[in-house]
């Protein structure tokens, strides 16, 4: 029985495994450049960590937080999680939301200003319902707090 | 009712609990001190002794865990879990964001016991605060010389490094978390080897929930003594127990295992929410079965919830009221682990697609009976035949709500 080489082999080139372990991070660092990742940005991440493209695209696709599509400036996410359904949040909120922007989740507004989405739990179930947009998170939501926040949303544009 | 001081939580709610500074004022860091002027083993077998048992999920003994780790081992590595996603659960956020050096002093002595000199810290992506916070509590001990070289003079060793996760619910799978931490897709690697045989690198790794590491200090501090005097037989110590849903104060309330449920929904809780009944509670997070409010006197602990049908868990309660609809429940929840399969084995990927497909049919009343009967075929097929336990997990709460709330199910089908 042989042991597991630490290096495996891939293509023509070795991985470093402490380049790969920066995968992650060097994926957040390219997608700050423009909202979400390109193709040329994930070459560019491969070549810089001595990967394929393939290994990169691979690995960015499997986490929901690397885009491969642009987004709006504000990215509204709503919990759809089961504490926050209990306590008249989920489709509450990103219905009420969806209604004053136009849109659904999944989609951006014409101006690319916003994209509602509904996500997994946010670790806010005591405070619920929860939100975040962007890095900010929301909680303890009613109708009169999310109209506050869209309404200073809307100013900062 | 208990009352009891809470220990791992006694910081959250003071002002700047998060800086170095309250930490130290109050008592932070002399676990610490105390912990190097024993010899590792000593501090294994004061941890075995508390009778600690993990508070991330599976509840396996800490103490034990750490006696896995091979003496011999040039390199060993310990890994924090702060990945926190299952539904219902967010006590990790809030000891990251308040009191992050609860955890990381837990982690020093932690990496001290088994004698690892690299510890990394996985948080998940979306803890955008918890991120700063780890971060400026790591320099904040290097600054004190709680990390780096020669820490305190001891001649012990260790750095710690962040991680943050992408949107992957499976990475908090120790498993799936070590994969993430190399750089690659979040899959699960089959166990055996367990992670204290070959994790990161193939090397020995301890893998820890951020609660467990909190009691650690408590455990050195206090003495093993004190740490298993509290709670029940197999279930020591102080537990964080998240409470949420249809209760009038929902949060976080520490309170030793064995407190019963009921006391914890109706005296900590407040009670449900205009005066209502309760119909049932999830116990231990998302993938732990339903209680109906027959069982609400169990005592929470490991033991006693796997004698009433459920299991401890995350310690996330969610509470639903006689409103609640249960089909409803049910298919969010496996619409969550749906969401989160990784895809890797089939009866996990194929099996809760067409599991949430059924219960998407029921809810929307267009079911007939034949739906509801592939559905129970499915909650009774996969449980076991899966690669990791997230497949099995997302049948727990169909396969119980089925059992326990049938009639609502067959309402909804013709
Ligand atoms: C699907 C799945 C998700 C998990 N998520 C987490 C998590 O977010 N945090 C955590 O500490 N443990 C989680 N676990 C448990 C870990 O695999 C592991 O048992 C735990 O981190 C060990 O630490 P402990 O002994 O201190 O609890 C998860 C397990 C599974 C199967
Ligand atoms: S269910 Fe919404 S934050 Fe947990």
């Amino acid at each position: 029985m042989h042991a597991e080489p630490k290096v495996k082999p891939s293509g023509a080139a070795l991985i470093d495994p402490a380049k790969e372990a920066m995968l992650l991070a060097a994926l957040y660092i390219a997608q700050e450049q423009r909202g979400y990742l390109t193709p040329e940005v994930i070459d560019r991440v491969a070549a810089r960590l001595g990967l394929t493209a393939g290994q990169v695209f691979s690995t960015a696709s499997f986490y929901t937080l690397f885009r491969t599509k642009p987004v709006g400036r504000y990215v509204i996410q709503v919990c759809s999680g089961v504490s926050c359904y209990l306590v008249d949040g989920a489709e509450k909120v990103s219905d009420y939301i969806g209604a004053k922007l136009g849109i659904r989740p999944g989609e951006t507004t014409a101006d690319g200003r916003f994209t509602l989405e509904t996500v997994q739990c946010l670790a806010s179930c005591g405070t619920a319902p929860a939100l975040r947009v962007n890095d900010q998170l929301y909680e303890n939501l009613t109708p009169a707090g999310i109209d506050a926040i869209l309404d200073r949303l809307l100013g900062e544009v | 009712m208990t009352t009891w001081q809470p220990v791992l939580l006694a910081n959250v709610n003071r002002p700047n609990s998060e800086k170095i500074t309250t930490y130290l004022a109050h008592g932070g860091y002399e676990a610490l001190r105390k912990t190097l002027k024993m010899s590792p083993d000593q501090v294994i077998a004061e941890v075995k002794a508390s009778g600690l048992r993990g508070r991330g999920g599976a509840g396996f003994p800490t103490g034990a865990k750490w006696g896995f780790i091979p003496k011999d081992a040039p390199v060993k590595y310990l890994a924090v879990n702060t990945d926190e996603g299952e539904p219902g659960t967010f006590k990790d956020r809030l000891i990251v964001e308040r009191d992050p050096h609860a955890i990381l002093e837990g982690v020093i002595i932690a990496s001290y016991a088994v004698g690892a000199h690299r510890a990394f810290v996985y948080i998940r992506g979306e803890f955008f605060l918890g991120v700063k916070r780890w971060i400026k509590a790591i320099a904040d001990a290097y600054q004190y010389g709680f990390l780096g070289k020669n820490i305190l003079e001891s001649g012990f060793d260790l750095d710690v490094s962040l991680h943050r996760g992408a949107g992957a619910y499976i990475c908090g799978e120790e498993t799936a978390m070590i994969e993430s931490l190399e750089g690659k897709r979040g899959e699960p690697r089959l166990k055996p080897p367990y992670p204290a045989q070959a994790g990161i690198w193939g090397q020995p790794t301890v893998v820890q929930n951020c609660e467990t590491l909190v009691n650690i200090p408590h455990i050195i501090g206090r003495g093993a003594a004190w740490f298993a005097s509290i709670g029940t037989e197999q279930s020591r110590g102080p537990k964080i127990f998240c409470v949420s849903g249809h209760v009038n104060r929902p949060g976080n309330y520490e309170l030793p295992l064995g407190t019963p449920l009921r006391e914890i929904i109706y005296e900590h809780a407040g009670g449900v929410r205009m005066g209502r009944s309760v119909k049932a509670v999830i116990p231990g997070g998302a993938s732990t079965p339903f209680l109906t409010a027959d069982k609400l006197d169990v005592p929470m602990a490991f033991e006693t919830l796997a004698a009433a049908g459920s299991a401890l868990g995350t310690g996330a309660v969610v509470v639903m009221d006689e409103t609640t609809d249960m089909v409803e429940v049910a298919r969010r929840v496996m619409s969550f682990y749906v969401h989160e399969s990784c895809g890797r084995c089939v009866p996990c990927r194929l099996g809760g697609h067409n599991m949430l497909h059924e219960l998407d049919i029921i809810a929307s009343g267009q079911g007939k009976r034949a739906n509801l009967a592939r559905l129970e075929a499915l909650t009774r097929g996969i449980p076991g035949i899966t690669f990791c336990p997230l497949g099995t997990g997302m049948c727990e709460p169909v396969a119980s709500g089925l059992k326990l709330f049938r009639s609502e199910f067959e309402e909804r089908v013709s």
